[in-house]
């Protein structure tokens, strides 16, 4: 047979195509329900980590549905939609609409002691790419319980250090809600004061594009959020007294 | 044709004497991209001698087979497939892993050290030496790998693995991490001090 002929060319790249395609589609199929399974379990302990959990490994769905005692999804003015389910929001997309259009995701974290902290998924834009994180706030809907921040491919050593504690647990006990108004926390840059009186943290050296990300997101993905938190913040009041 | 090389030769020459990364040069762009901590460096190193070993051993079984004229499309076909699976067993089985390599899996199928082992020598040797070869270049690469991720994670972070070796006792004594190593560049000259150490000992491979 001639091995140069445009037949035996053609034939020979079809077959091997074919080939290879049958066995991407197996193992695709094959592997699905795995990776599913990790890529939620990893969302539910990202969504711990901001209650300041830490599930050990493989107690991740365990632990998940022991603390997260409800979830819902809110829209723009703090009333509750039906027919959502809050784990499958796309935070990612949500992020991109206008405000009103929003379904916003809350997650009701229950502790150990039996306080309730609501955790709101966070999405906007660092350097290289999309960073994301949960924000859990207390029930006077105001002060911030804890904070978890992830990236995909911020610079390591700098604006990647958002992943870190030493920058998340700065948020730990500051307020949303400033004299009554609603201002997210700013992130500046050290040793700067923001320009309103809201609530700050200090940025990151040499990753001040991605600080800024940090910022701009709690602004962008918080804000809607505000008659929610308010309602939140009545209730307690309303109970105290 | 190349000669004939003995299997034992195509498995240890590439750990040192032709290493691919520091006497080839080949492979740069992913070593300077991986080695900012250990635990990545690993996992590429085993990648790419598992898409090594056996894009190597495909490609040496229908080596006769492959028309001249689109012998590269059938190399790519066969690393860009068996990369695709690497990527998609890391995501079901090594999640955190495959996270923190994202998108360098997929660029294995670019790394220029596989068309090259498949070029120059799977496509002129049985299935046996190949998958020594594949293993012994993939092994070499991995090495680099990792020594430079062991420096620079040691360096860069003060940890290895994610355990912090380096006191906090260094800490309050004024020492500092070195943030210039987790940048690229640093990958770029620890690779040259490899190099610059492997000639020192290798006089036969100093160009006059």
């Amino acid at each position: 047979m001639n091995k140069q002929s445009n037949t035996y060319t053609l034939v020979y790249i079809i077959v091997l195509v074919v080939l290879v395609g049958t066995a991407l589609a197996a193992t695709s199929l094959a592997l699905k329900p795995r990776q599913q399974e990790n890529i939620a379990a990893d969302k539910m302990s990202q969504i711990l980590a901001a209650a300041l959990i830490t599930p050990a490994k493989g107690e991740v769905v365990a632990d998940f549905n022991r603390y997260i005692t409800r979830s819902f999804v809110v829209d723009e003015k703090g009333a509750e939609v039906e027919g959502v389910e809050a784990f499958t929001v796309d935070v990612a997309t949500q992020s991109k609409l206008t405000t009103s259009r929003r379904e916003l995701p809350v997650y009701v974290c229950t502790l150990a002691d039996g306080t309730e902290k609501y955790i709101l998924p966070v999405y906007g834009a660092g350097l290289w790419g999309p960073i994301w994180g949960y924000v859990a706030i207390d029930s006077d809907g105001s002060t911030i319980y804890g904070a978890y921040f992830a990236h995909q491919g911020e610079t390591p050593g700098l604006g990647a250090e958002i992943e870190k504690p030493a920058f998340s647990s700065q948020f730990e006990g500051k307020h949303l809600f400033k004299n009554d108004v609603f201002r997210p926390i700013a992130v500046v840059k050290k040793g700067m004061l923001p320009p309103g009186d809201e609530d700050y943290v200090d940025g990151i050296s040499g990753g001040t594009i991605t600080s800024k990300g940090v910022g701009a997101m709690l602004d962008n993905c918080l804000t809607p959020y505000k008659k929610f938190l308010r309602t939140l913040a009545d209730g307690e009041t309303d109970t105290n007294q | 044709m190349a000669d004939k090389v003995k299997p034992l030769d195509a498995l240890l020459n590439p750990l040192s004497r032709n290493n691919p990364v520091v006497v080839q040069i080949l492979g740069i762009c992913s070593v300077l991209a991986v080695t900012a901590k250990l635990e990545p460096a690993i996992v590429m190193g085993i990648s790419v001698i598992a898409v090594l070993a056996l894009a190597n051993v495909i490609i040496s079984l229908i080596r006769n087979t492959i028309p001249t004229n689109i012998r590269i499309i059938v190399q790519l076909v066969v690393v860009a497939g068996l990369v695709v699976i690497v990527d998609q067993v890391l995501k079901a089985y090594a999640y955190d892993a495959s996270k923190q390599l994202s998108v360098f899996i997929g660029l294995i199928i670019t790394n220029c050290i596989l068309m090259g082992r498949l070029e120059a020598f799977a496509m002129a040797n049985k299935p046996w030496p190949s998958f020594l070869d594949g293993i012994g270049n993939g092994a070499g690469y991995a090495i680099i790998l990792i020594i430079v991720g062991f420096f620079r994670e040691l360096l860069g972070s003060g940890t290895l693995l994610g355990y912090q070796v380096v006191p906090q006792w260094c800490y309050d004594h004024g020492y500092v991490n070195n943030g210039l190593m987790i940048l690229p560049p640093m990958a770029l000259i620890v690779v040259g001090c490899i190099i610059w150490v492997q000639r020192s000992y290798n006089k036969d491979l100093q160009e006059p």
